[in-house]
């Protein structure tokens, strides 16, 4: 074991690889909460949209859904990486290339958390707000929704976890987060255990102290 | 998109044979880590549970540290990290039989043993408690009171979690690429190499992994049907 590798470059790990204030274009938060913000609002379109009515509107957001959840999400960043270029016909960079393939990718599985959270507020409540006169999408703004956030809490909390582990893996495409920057500075120093066992340390102080938040929501009556 | 599919780059030259390669290669792995985290989670899970307090601590602290670390920072633990630190024959023994196969199988089987250890707990604590009780007081001991009422029990209750958690592993097994075990993803990119058909390559491997995973989950759904407790659960659909 030898900390200096850490300490030296504790600057270039932490400022550069975790909050992306660095030369390069980087950062595992700045990759990490618009996923989240922006995974969340396509995942609560998508699980409504799961249990609409309408056959036209349901399928493919099922589709979507099942496609998504049954494939690695490697693969929709090789997907992103290869189609998105040739779809707009330039260039584009690693951090539009990686937030592209994780808004899409955890979007199915947020839908799902949002249908289960709609699916747990009872029938009486759609009932009561048709009886008092407000139209479906009404009800659905203002009395489902808001009932099914609460319950839904934990499990977002859990998801959320989930999407900053996986920003991990945007560092295949060579987008500089917390993985690549060690493997960077591990490229010049050779110091993996060190390297890896330290970023590992960073990763779960972030997450740890998100399933705090989560257990706090938890223990909170709806 | 600017030019023509041409589909037959996955059956001509040598791109079949990798596709098939990689599959045998992902299920290979997917199957070693199972079993890996199967026997961890079973035992982490148990642990959580037990009423023995420093072992409760002990799987605590692997579920805690291991569930929540990218799986892609273990992978490079495992091959980078690990190995220099093992004794010389050892390591040479390790890379002369291909060391990324076996770091991934620990990256997939440790991670995810921490994974299914919740689950498992989250069986077992569906099992009312009278049930240990009335066991122990059978003449059981702990252990065996474990092994024989609860740990069946809850094995059964989780069979559709459980699914969705080795889901997960058969496609997080596609992290493997990194450290290059030659698996699915890291054949489909392969044939993308050495064809330049980004789109023809891609879709081949998707279509694999979903196969799979709508195969397995079907055959879990039967598996889940015939395992239900009667009267305990609801049957299958």
């Amino acid at each position: 074991m030898d900390v200096s590798v850490i300490v030296d470059n504790f600057p270039f790990l932490i400022v550069q690889g975790l909050l992306g204030l660095g030369g390069f274009v980087g950062g595992t938060l700045r990759l990490a909460i618009p996923a989240i913000v922006l995974g969340f609002a396509l995942g609560v379109v998508l699980g409504v949209a799961r249990l609409a009515r309408a056959r036209w509107v349901r399928g493919p957001a099922t589709a979507y859904i099942e496609l998504f959840r049954g494939v690695p999400l490697v693969m929709v960043i090789f997907w992103m990486w290869f189609v998105l270029p040739q779809l707009l016909q330039r260039p584009i960079p690693e951090y539009s290339v990686a937030l592209a393939a994780f808004v899409i990718f955890e979007a199915a599985y947020f839908a799902e958390i949002v249908r289960a959270g709609i699916q747990s507020v009872p029938r009486g409540q759609v009932e009561a707000a048709t009886a008092v006169g407000l139209t479906r999408a009404q009800s659905l703004r203002l009395v489902v929704l808001p009932q099914a956030i609460r319950s839904m809490i934990p499990s977002l909390v859990t998801q959320m976890i989930v999407l900053f582990k996986d920003t991990s893996l945007a560092s295949i495409i060579g987008y500089v987060d917390l993985t690549k920057a060690a493997q960077i500075v591990n490229n010049r120093e050779i110091r993996p255990f060190e390297l890896y066992l330290f970023i590992a340390v960073v990763y779960w102080l972030c997450t740890y102290a998100m399933s705090l938040v989560a257990r706090r929501f938890e223990r909170t009556p709806a | 998109m600017n030019d023509q599919f041409e589909w037959s780059v996955l059956w001509s030259g040598q791109s079949g044979q990798w596709l098939l390669s990689g599959l045998l290669t992902t299920l290979r792995l997917s199957a070693l880590a199972w079993v890996l985290a199967a026997i961890l989670g079973v035992a982490a899970g148990a642990l959580r549970t037990a009423p023995v307090r420093p072992l409760r601590i002990l799987a605590t602290a692997y579920v805690e540290f291991f569930r929540n670390v990218p799986l892609l920072v273990w992978m490079f633990f495992w091959y980078f990290g690990v190995p220099p630190l093992l004794p010389r024959p050892a390591q040479d023994w390790l890379f002369a039989h291909g060391a990324e196969f076996w770091a991934a199988v620990c990256a997939l089987g440790v991670y995810h043993g921490a994974r299914m250890s919740e689950v498992i707990r989250s069986g077992i604590r569906a099992i009312p408690r009278t049930q240990l009780e009335a066991a122990v007081a059978t003449g059981l001991t702990t252990l065996q009171a474990y092994r024989l009422v609860i740990l069946p029990i809850a094995l059964r209750l989780i069979v559709p979690p459980a699914t969705s958690e080795s889901l997960n592993l058969l496609k997080n097994s596609s992290v493997a690429l990194t450290i290059s075990v030659a698996e699915l993803t890291f054949q489909t990119r392969q044939i993308e190499t050495y064809t330049a058909r980004a789109i023809e390559a891609l879709t081949a491997g998707t279509l694999i992994y979903l196969g799979l995973c709508v195969s397995i989950a079907t055959v879990m759904g039967w598996v889940e049907r015939r395992v239900a407790i009667p009267g305990l659960i609801a049957p299958g659909r």
